[in-house]
């Protein structure tokens, strides 16, 4: 693994709103961006790098630089769904160590609640039809059957239980209950969650995360940029990136591309998960975490549910504290991309600015996992570690 | 076992995949076989997915498999069952469990082909289960 030059995120915001009836998806963006700069304490004309997803709005990074009338060096629309902005990071940090920008900023924002979107529920074709569609989608895939069938061959294989999955979502609501922004702050129990609603067997209501409008802005700079700012720098020191899908018919729902993304990023930052003081991990469900952490190496594959149990994830109590605002489960999801907010609880995590009942102790070290698309299908994965200096 | 009616949308057809759709009006399931490395591969492809030869062919399968996950989708007007079936071919596809009641459906059960009409195209192989094979 070849040192590269260090890129740091100096600067995060996380839209306050979880309903944006009143504004526009381009409002939304640029208001996200606003708010990162503020927080990094530079201004729109520093910019000279714009990353964006399939959730902005126009023809790919070009309408949103337009609307907000950027002058930039360097553009990537990378699409991988909900993991999109930690590639972003991982991007932005290849670009600066290249000399293509020094500032770059990075935004995502949806107004899903707004637009009353079946997120999860309904059969929908995202964007362009994929080559698979006319073989899956007659069959009424869904987002949650599909990341249902993930947990029950986990079940399956493992042992894994209904009541080990909640665990998940009782800690996400332990964390929530601190978050004054968080679309659900009641604490729930491990009965509330197997009781609550089925959606897709074996998934339940509360093993689904909320859905939100909003959004966040990230910024990642270049080492000169970061000594000159007075925000806590934060240095991306690992980064990974793949994808994984049905390979070729040999369907493994029991991995994620975690298993791949996560070596690389803790080769390159020469740490292992027992170094992990914290970590976001994407939590579209319950099963979603649990197979990340398996994948990642903080417990053995099919121990993911013992691992979880027992408040092992709660902040304070756990031994793994994980989403320490409410995560997707709880607080935010926002165009049902989950990967911006996870990067920003980092960030917060390793800055000391996270809700002090749940801020980790000396948290110099923060891996996020984000995935996008379907663990039930087809995804992306990245994985950053973040380094407090 | 429910009495409404669940209807199927229609896949759309392309050039590539065509004589797999042709197959289905005939009742029977294809599945792409290379003739190079001699895999099987799922969803069917021009080039082998495996070791990318253009030598590809199609071949029917037996139409009998194993489930291999299924999740019954409860928040729909009529609940189905989502399902992979792996057949004895050895790829994995993915269907939905019919003709047997939602909650009966269990990893590893034998279930056969059957196909299904959709709204204005070709029939899907569905799969149900065969009992006391």
């Amino acid at each position: 693994m070849g040192s590269i030059s260090p890129a740091y995120i100096a600067g995060v915001y996380e839209h306050p709103t979880r309903k944006a009836t009143g504004q526009s998806l381009a409002q939304l963006h640029a208001e996200v961006a606003r708010g990162a700069l503020d927080d990094a304490g530079l201004t729109k004309d520093d910019v000279d790098g714009y990353f964006c997803a399939g959730d902005a709005p126009g023809f790919g990074p070009v309408s949103m630089a337009d609307y907000m009338n950027l002058r930039l060096r360097h553009v990537d629309s990378t699409e991988t769904g909900g993991s999109a902005p930690l590639v972003h990071v991982a991007h932005a940090a290849a670009a600066i160590a290249a000399g293509k920008c020094t500032v770059a900023l990075i935004t995502l924002a949806g107004r899903p609640r707004a637009e009353n979107v079946a997120t999860g529920t309904v059969p929908r074709i995202v964007g362009m039809p994929g080559p698979e569609v006319p073989f899956e989608f007659p069959f009424a895939p869904t987002i949650v059957n599909a990341y249902a069938m993930v947990a029950r061959r986990h079940m399956h294989e493992f042992g894994t239980t209904s009541e080990q999955l909640a665990w998940i979502k009782v800690a996400a609501s332990h964390h929530a209950r601190h978050n004054p922004h968080a679309m659900l702050r009641d604490v729930v129990s491990v009965e509330d969650v197997v009781n609550s609603p089925m959606i897709a067997d074996p998934l339940h209501r509360l093993d689904c995360c909320v859905i939100t409008d909003g959004g966040g802005a990230l910024l990642v700079v270049s080492p000169d940029v970061a000594k000159s700012l007075k925000r806590p720098p934060v240095k991306v020191i690992g980064m990974g990136e793949s994808t994984k899908g049905q390979l070729g018919g040999n369907v493994d729902l029991t991995y994620s591309a975690a298993a791949l993304t996560g070596p690389v990023a803790f080769g390159q930052a020469k740490v292992k998960p027992s170094d992990i003081k914290y970590v976001s991990i994407y939590d579209s469900f319950t099963i979603t975490v649990l197979v990340q952490l398996e994948d990642l190496g903080f417990c053995e594959k099919g121990r993911g549910g013992r691992f979880v149990a027992d408040g092992n994830l709660i902040s304070g109590s756990g031994k793994l504290p994980f989403n320490t605002d409410g995560g997707g489960l709880c607080n935010n999801h926002p165009a049902n991309r989950g990967g911006m907010t996870k990067v920003i609880e980092a960030v917060r995590q390793l800055r000391g600015e996270a809700h002090p009942a749940v801020q980790v102790p000396n948290c110099d070290l923060a891996l996020v996992n984000g995935t996008g698309g379907s663990l039930g299908t087809r995804h992306g994965s990245a994985t950053l570690i973040l380094e407090r200096e | 076992m429910s009495d409404q009616p669940r209807t199927f949308a229609a896949p759309e057809i392309s050039p590539e995949t065509a004589p797999y759709w042709e197959a289905a009006e005939r009742g029977e399931l294809l599945v792409k076989t290379c003739s190079a490395c001699g895999k099987a591969h799922y969803y069917p492809r021009t080039l082998c997915p495996f070791c990318f030869s253009a030598d590809t062919r199609w071949e029917k399968a037996k139409g009998t498999g194993s489930v291999y996950s299924y999740s019954v989708m409860r928040r729909a007007a009529v609940p189905y069952v989502m399902a992979y079936v792996t057949l004895d071919e050895g790829v994995t596809m993915m269907t939905n469990i019919v003709d047997c009641d939602v909650d009966d459906v269990s990893i590893d059960d034998r279930v056969a082909v059957v196909f299904k009409a959709t709204e204005g195209g070709p029939p899907i192989p569905c799969f149900t289960p065969l009992r006391d094979a």
